[in-house]
């Protein structure tokens, strides 16, 4: 066992990006994130080989990665609801040119400027492309300050693997929570060499280019099947959930992030008033957990999806459930965090309807 | 037979896709032999813009990127802060760098960035077919300026070479033109000092290139020339705006 340091979670991503490699840091201030922006101020600043640059802008910082992640270097940046908006030009040429990158979406309310608490309103976005043309980003959802640390490393490590953006989706309340975590040393993992498409100057070989445009739609069309054939093989070999009391469950909740572990208290009170419900809780979100969705609704027929948004995974999870069982929705929008009280009276409203 | 005349090394065979008359063959040709006379094009990284010389990347034979409109001097900070060794330049047109792209312009010299931009002006959109430029000249007649361009409606054209100089560190900032011989070899020159800037990590370098587009001026190369003459060097004037020894 490593040593375990108290730490907030927006800061706790930028040491476990650090730990991860990560020495080329582009962002811009916005609430709730800041605080891992000036993290890694404080500790790029003073690291030899390493850049951090407060940009002009969110759209400059994303521009700034792909430059720098185009050299095959890990960069990142991060940001909250309103800057994402403004990066997903950028990270649609990223995802184009099959860069790896990481970014960060700790996300607060909306829409528009929206207010500066907690929300899942982004899951749209981040799940289903962002920009413009069709990709998807690979997309984690941590529910601790832990797994913020550890899936910000994974993320580095997916990235690498698909050449494809990956992206950390928290939100204000995980960033400005305090927890114990741990850095634990990463097995290390086999992953492609960059040197067969980085741009290093074309020193002992022919001169390179990274682009995403090509006028001929024959050319377009055969880098769009490329790309999804990526997200075949994240679809059969990365997904990840959590799955908490699913067997003989009378109904499932399904959330994800923070309202996840919300909604594992609601589990537990539910327990000891004799409802017996399980939780599936996604931490891919691209790509989905449908198999083990759709194969818990063959048996449980009552599902519940609860995010901080007017719903949005319930979409995914209807397709997974595919009409097999009922698909409900509780939901809070504009920054307003569910308590496990009112998703237990939620799911108990479920069971007197019928 | 001795050799007098060829192909730089830091051009590729691929032929140009730009219209007759259009100056970007030139200023191409000129950016790849003072990357040849430096001897850095294994160690070059161009970014090129979105706009007609947006197939840059198939033209020079050194690594390059394409950048998002405007973005290129982000794209290009990542890169250099990245690979402080690498030579690193962006080639960007007057909508891309002066229009979309002007705060990450900005701020790539205000930060001092060591990376050489070369900026062609040629006063209007080529690539969307004739638009109204940030750089088109006051009555300039383009197609979202049918009746000329009204500076009390659509500002006065910007001078970047000029507004950027304010800027402490931009180190080298230059306007040059390529509508006659003699400025063609001021305007090698100049792209020269701007990448012994960058080599001797100054900072910033820009050259300014004023250029001509006969086919959205609607004017012979020729007449585009002389136009060019005429009409822009009088409000653009050519120089030196920002050298490293005013600096030191």
């Amino acid at each position: 066992m490593g040593e375990k340091i108290l730490m907030k979670g927006n800061e706790a991503i930028g040491e476990a990006a650090i730990r991860a490699g990560c020495r080329f840091y582009f962002g811009y201030p916005i609430t709730p994130q800041s605080e891992l922006t000036a993290y890694m101020a404080k500790k790029l600043l003073k690291m030899k080989d390493a850049a951090f640059i407060q940009a002009e802008s969110e759209i400059a910082a994303i521009n700034m990665v792909y430059g720098a992640a185009s050299t095959g270097a890990r960069a990142m940046t991060s940001s909250s609801s309103p800057g994402i908006s403004l990066k997903q030009e950028g990270i649609s040429y990223i995802a184009c040119s099959e860069i790896p990158c990481v970014v960060v979406n700790m996300q607060r309310g909306g829409p528009g400027l929206g207010d500066i608490q907690p929300s899942q309103g982004d899951y749209f976005q981040a799940t289903k492309g962002g920009g413009h043309g069709d990709y998807h980003l690979i997309v984690l959802a941590p529910s601790s300050v832990q797994e913020l640390v550890d899936l910000t490393m994974d993320a580095f490590d997916l990235a690498d693997k698909y050449t494809n953006p990956a992206m950390i989706l928290g939100d204000g309340l995980l960033g400005q929570m305090m927890e114990a975590v741990e850095f634990k040393e990463k097995p290390k993992v086999d992953l492609p060499d960059k040197s067969g498409w980085a741009l290093t100057g074309c020193k002992g070989r022919e001169h390179r280019y990274i682009v995403s445009f090509d006028l001929d739609p024959n050319v377009l069309e055969k880098w769009n099947i490329k790309i999804f054939e990526k997200y075949k093989e994240l679809k059969e070999k990365e997904v990840k959930y959590e799955a908490v009391n699913v067997e003989n469950a009378d109904l499932v909740i399904v959330a994800y992030g923070i309202v996840a572990r919300i909604a594992k208290t609601t589990v537990q009170n539910a327990k000891k008033e004799g409802i017996n419900i399980g939780l599936i809780r996604p931490i891919t979100l691209f790509p989905f957990p449908d198999k083990v969705i759709a194969e818990t609704a063959e048996k449980v027929k009552k599902f519940l999806t609860v995010e901080m948004s007017m719903g949005q995974m319930v979409e995914d999870v209807k397709l997974a459930v595919n009409g097999k069982a009922e698909v409900n929705f509780y939901g809070r929008a504009g920054g307003i965090i569910p308590s496990p009280e009112e998703i237990l009276k939620e799911v108990k409203k479920i069971f007197i309807r019928v | 037979m001795k050799k007098v005349f060829g192909r730089p090394e830091s051009l590729t065979e691929v032929p140009f896709t730009y219209c007759p008359g259009c100056h970007h063959g030139i200023a191409h040709r000129l950016v790849a032999e003072v990357l040849d006379e430096f001897g850095v094009r294994e160690r070059t990284i161009g970014v090129c813009p979105v706009g007609c010389s947006v197939f840059a990347y198939l033209f020079f034979n050194c690594d390059m990127i394409c950048a998002a409109h405007g973005r290129a001097p982000a794209t290009a900070t990542g890169i250099k802060r990245a690979r402080p060794d690498s030579v690193v330049f962006t080639y960007q047109g007057d909508g891309d760098l002066a229009s979309i792209g002007t705060a990450e312009i900005v701020h790539a010299a205000n930060r001092g960035e060591n990376i050489t931009v070369i900026f062609i002006n040629n006063a209007i959109y080529g690539m969307t077919g004739g638009q109204m430029a940030p750089t088109s000249l006051v009555g300039q007649v383009t197609q979202t300026s049918p009746y000329g361009r009204d500076p009390e409606t659509m500002g006065y054209p910007i001078k970047m070479a000029e507004m950027l100089s304010t800027l402490k560190r931009a180190v080298y900032i230059s306007r040059v033109a390529l509508n006659k011989p003699a400025n063609i070899i001021k305007a090698k020159k100049s792209i020269k000092k701007a990448f012994q800037v960058q080599l001797d990590k100054k900072g910033f370098s820009m050259v300014e290139i004023l250029s001509t587009c006969p086919t959205n001026w609607g004017l012979s190369p020729i007449e585009a020339s002389k136009w060019l003459e005429e009409n822009m060097i009088p409000y653009y004037p050519l120089g030196e705006f920002r050298t490293p020894e005013e600096v030191a």
